[in-house]
């Protein structure tokens, strides 16, 4: 068992660095921050006098050991474009958005489950049916569309809901939270709804799929012969074996949903990691963008950690066959 | 007689203030992106400035039609006797946010603070060899060598406590190389007429109006400052009544919005020109089929070009009629600027054609054209539609569009055969656009003449406008140097692009040419 997971943890440690470079490559060479950070009007000399300070010009290896070492010590420089030091501001962005993916990861999860039964017990029902073609939209309309019809109908015609932002929020110190005022209640509801339809209609074609799979199995029959109430056959024995890929799903889908956040917080003018990261972009903020990508590897490769060793608890088989041969 | 003024103005002050206070206003106002700092000498940004303008002042500004206005300067003047020195007498009576009083010793401070090595507003005062308070209330600035046009230098230029920026460590502006947070960045001590009382970078920032500022009690009382970057979004959150003013609206949405009920845009010229610009040096071009001669060094080429290109189509169809079309490279705001020199010619295809073989060319030529797609107002568009004329003389132009993050590297290393720029004039002055546009490239002059256009003659005029001191004389030669950059076609220019704010319609606001609009002046029904 701890040799698994310090195998698992060597591993992550090099997918860190792999990410550490692939982000400082493509961001040394994406364009000039020099450019942004001078005005029209700056002459040549004093770009390069300033590309000579901020060490654009030292060799390339010695630039990444540089940046490793300072993201190790949890040191990212400061931003370009907001002047600030980088990991405060991410640290400050990151409440927004772990909040916003959360909500709609619970609401994505609910709905999803439900609406996925209810398909799956009432194929011919035509409100099932009707149900069922809606999820095409979730599935395939690209999320700042359907951002912006939401902000159409709900704020715009109906003025019910709050187009932009995050509203008031409350400061515990060291989480900014909305849940504690209306405004921030009543803020959270169109980005969460926004980010989660498309993983909403995954869990829900997925519970679907699973669930008419799981109907059709001996053990389903035998329950009916025995004559067990519906409910207890569809919700104990069939739903619950459904399960299983569907939490296995959800938990992978996590790390999307927050890195996926990107789009609907820029429409909705979420003040998350994400919006920050495409201001950063416009303007080339070197230091924004790299923590960024560091962090979003960061929280998949934990993610991917956890699952291996859930899978390594849950499935006895594996612990046969020896240590790291995954799943 | 002395007291029963002061008695006066003391009651006009005190009616004037219980007026505002009994029309508390507040005004939502939203805008593509935020202010970078609150440092006010870091960033020579325009929305950075026009945030800061609330809360900092400057010796001099500019109103709605682009002329210098007195504001902590009353009056300014070369020194008599000696034209190297301007002097500048201060506003008297006025207060720091944090109570400090405002004097000489502050401007001394403030100017020197903009012209140390890490502030960004340093060119603009790059004659300046030093300041000096004459007394509390005057100042007097020593240039380099006879500057006329100096003030049109301060107008960006913000005005910091010495007392308070010492004790906060703010003699140096914020130094990206060490790493550090200047104190600045987040902090304000102005004697602007609002006092910033929340700040959330990217997310919110209120401002409360200013109590005791010197000017007259403008009717917004407070400010809510949010940036949204989506253009959508930012006009739906104007059209659901979240937002009173939306700046940065985009052209497409102007004539809906205009039709809105409740809803009114104002337009205005922005005091910037969008042009082309072309390789004019004798090397052959990077991305040409024609590899032994650059085509664009040829007049003939330049001057079909120049017939083809159909600006009003461009007004019409690109920008909705958002757009003036010009063929000088400055802003009609600009010193220098006549309608003559403005005028397009015809369209000609015809004889444009004709030139194209004279010139060599009858079958054209290949070339890239590099654009950027996230800078000016339709920039992109714009690049199409050049590219569609420029076939009816068969120049066959590929079309490079790229973030102007990328696209300004590439264009100062001169590592493009043709390009579209933007060039806005914060001076006002021709001088501007010379010293950085039409020069020969040097490490002083020239940074953005990507097409290397050198003229020995014309270098000489250009350097000795800076040190002339009859206004009339110079005009003379600001002239000229503009007859000959129009001879030699040296850009392709295109329009002076305008700008719209779009506001709920007991607002009004108009545009301002810097595009640095002030809230102060905002009149509410």
């Amino acid at each position: 068992m701890l040799a698994f997971i310090l195998t698992r943890l060597g591993q992550s440690v090099l997918v860190m660095l792999a990410v550490s470079l692939i982000s400082f490559i493509m961001f040394r060479y994406v364009g000039d921050p020099v450019a942004s950070l001078v005005s029209q009007e700056a002459s040549i000399a004093d770009q390069e006098q300033l590309r000579e300070r901020l060490g654009l010009n030292d060799p390339f290896y010695e630039q990444f050991f540089r940046f490793v070492w300072n993201a190790i010590q949890g040191n990212f420089g400061i931003s370009y474009r907001l002047q600030t030091p980088v990991a405060e501001l991410i640290m400050s962005r990151l409440p927004a958005t772990i909040e916003l993916a959360m909500t709609s990861a619970l609401i994505a999860l609910v709905f999803g489950i439900v609406l996925g039964v209810f398909t799956a017990l009432n194929r011919k029902n035509p409100f099932a049916a009707g149900i069922m073609a809606f999820s095409l939209i979730g599935v395939s309309l690209p999320t700042f569309l359907i951002g912006i019809g939401l902000i159409y109908v709900f704020a715009v015609e109906l003025q019910w809901l709050p187009s932009f932002g995050r509203g008031a929020v409350v400061d515990l110190g060291w989480w900014r939270t909305g849940f504690l005022t209306e405004t921030g209640l009543r803020s959270i509801i169109l980005p969460a709804i926004t980010l989660s339809l498309f993983q909403l209609t995954l869990i829900m074609r997925l519970v679907r799929a699973e669930m008419l799979e799981v109907l059709r199995q001996d053990y389903i029959k035998f329950a009916r012969a025995r004559g067990l109430s519906k409910r207890a056959i569809n919700f104990s024995h069939a739903l619950k074996n459904t399960l299983v890929p569907v939490i296995t799903i959800a938990g992978l889908q996590l790390g999307s949903i927050i890195t996926g956040a990107l789009i609907t917080e820029t429409v909705f003018q979420w003040p998350g990691i994400g919006s920050l990261f495409l201001s950063s972009v416009a303007v080339v903020d070197v230091p924004v963008m790299a923590a960024y990508l560091i962090f979003v590897g960061f929280v998949f490769v934990i993610i991917n950690l956890i699952v291996d060793i859930l899978y390594y608890v849950v499935d006895p088989r594996l612990r046969i066959g020896g240590t790291a041969k995954g799943h | 007689m002395r007291i029963s003024l002061k008695a006066i103005v003391a009651g006009l002050m005190a009616t004037s203030m219980i007026a505002g206070a009994a029309n508390a206003e507040t005004l939502r106002w939203a805008r593509q992106s935020d202010a970078l700092t609150l440092d006010p000498h870091s960033q020579n940004q325009g929305v950075t400035h026009t945030f800061n303008h609330h809360i900092y002042e400057t010796l001099l500004d500019r109103d709605v039609e682009g002329t210098l206005q007195p504001r902590l300067a009353t009056d300014w003047y070369v020194k008599e006797g000696d034209d190297t020195v301007w002097v500048f007498e201060l506003r008297e009576g006025v207060t720091f946010h944090g109570g400090e009083e405002f004097t000489a010793d502050d401007v001394v401070f403030s100017i020197e603070r903009a012209k140390s090595a890490n502030s960004n507003m340093r060119q603009l005062h790059a004659d300046v060899e030093s300041a000096t308070a004459v007394d509390d209330y005057t100042v007097e600035i020593q240039m380099a060598g006879p500057s006329p046009l100096y003030p049109n230098n301060v107008t960006n230029t913000f005005i910091m406590d010495r007392g308070w920026s010492e004790e906060n460590d703010l003699i140096e502006v914020q130094d990206f190389a060490a790493g550090e947070e200047n104190f600045a960045v987040r902090n304000t001590n102005g004697t602007g007429p609002y006092i910033l009382t929340e700040r959330d970078p990217d997310v919110r920032s209120v401002l409360t109006v200013n109590e005791d500022w010197w000017g007259e009690a403008p009717q917004v009382t407070e400010i809510i400052y949010t940036p949204i970057a989506d253009n959508a979004t930012r006009i739906a959150a104007l059209l659901s009544g979240e937002v009173d003013l939306v700046q940065d609206v985009p052209v497409q949405d102007i004539d809906r919005l205009a039709g809105t009920q409740g809803i009114k845009v104002e337009t205005g010229p922005e005091n910037r020109t969008i042009y082309f610009g072309y390789a004019m040096d004798d090397e052959p071009l990077i991305s040409s089929n024609i590899t032994d001669e650059n085509p664009f060094a040829n007049p003939l080429v330049r001057e079909a070009m120049d017939l083809v290109v159909d600006r009003d189509a461009i007004r019409q169809v690109v920008m909705r009629g958002q757009s003036i079309p010009t063929c000088v490279n400055m802003p009609p705001f600009v010193d220098g600027w006549t309608e003559e020199l403005s005028a397009c010619p015809a369209v000609d295809v015809e004889r444009a054609n004709e030139l194209m073989a004279e010139a060599g060319y009858p079958d054209g030529f290949s070339v890239t054209l590099d654009t950027p797609n996230d800078r000016y107002v339709n920039d992109e568009a714009i690049s199409q539609a050049v590219v569609g004329m420029l076939g009816q003389i068969g120049i066959d132009v590929t079309l490079a569009s790229r973030p102007v993050a990328q696209h300004s590297p590439l264009i100062l290393e001169n590592q493009t055969d043709f390009y579209l720029l933007g060039w806005g004039v914060p001076t006002f002055d021709s001088a501007y656009i010379f010293n950085d546009l039409v020069h020969t490239k040097t490490d002083e002059y020239g940074t953005y003449n990507i097409g290397l256009y050198s003229n020995p003659e014309v270098d000489a005029m250009i350097e000795e406008l800076g040190v002339m001191t009859d206004l009339e004389a110079r005009a003379g030669v600001v002239a000229d140097i503009w007859e000959q950059v129009q001879e030699d076609r040296v850009f392709l220019t295109i329009h002076v692009q305008e700008l719209a704010y779009a506001m709920s319609d007991d607002l009004t606001l108009a545009v301002h040419p810097e595009n640095q609009p002030n809230m102060t002046s905002v009149v509410i029904e």
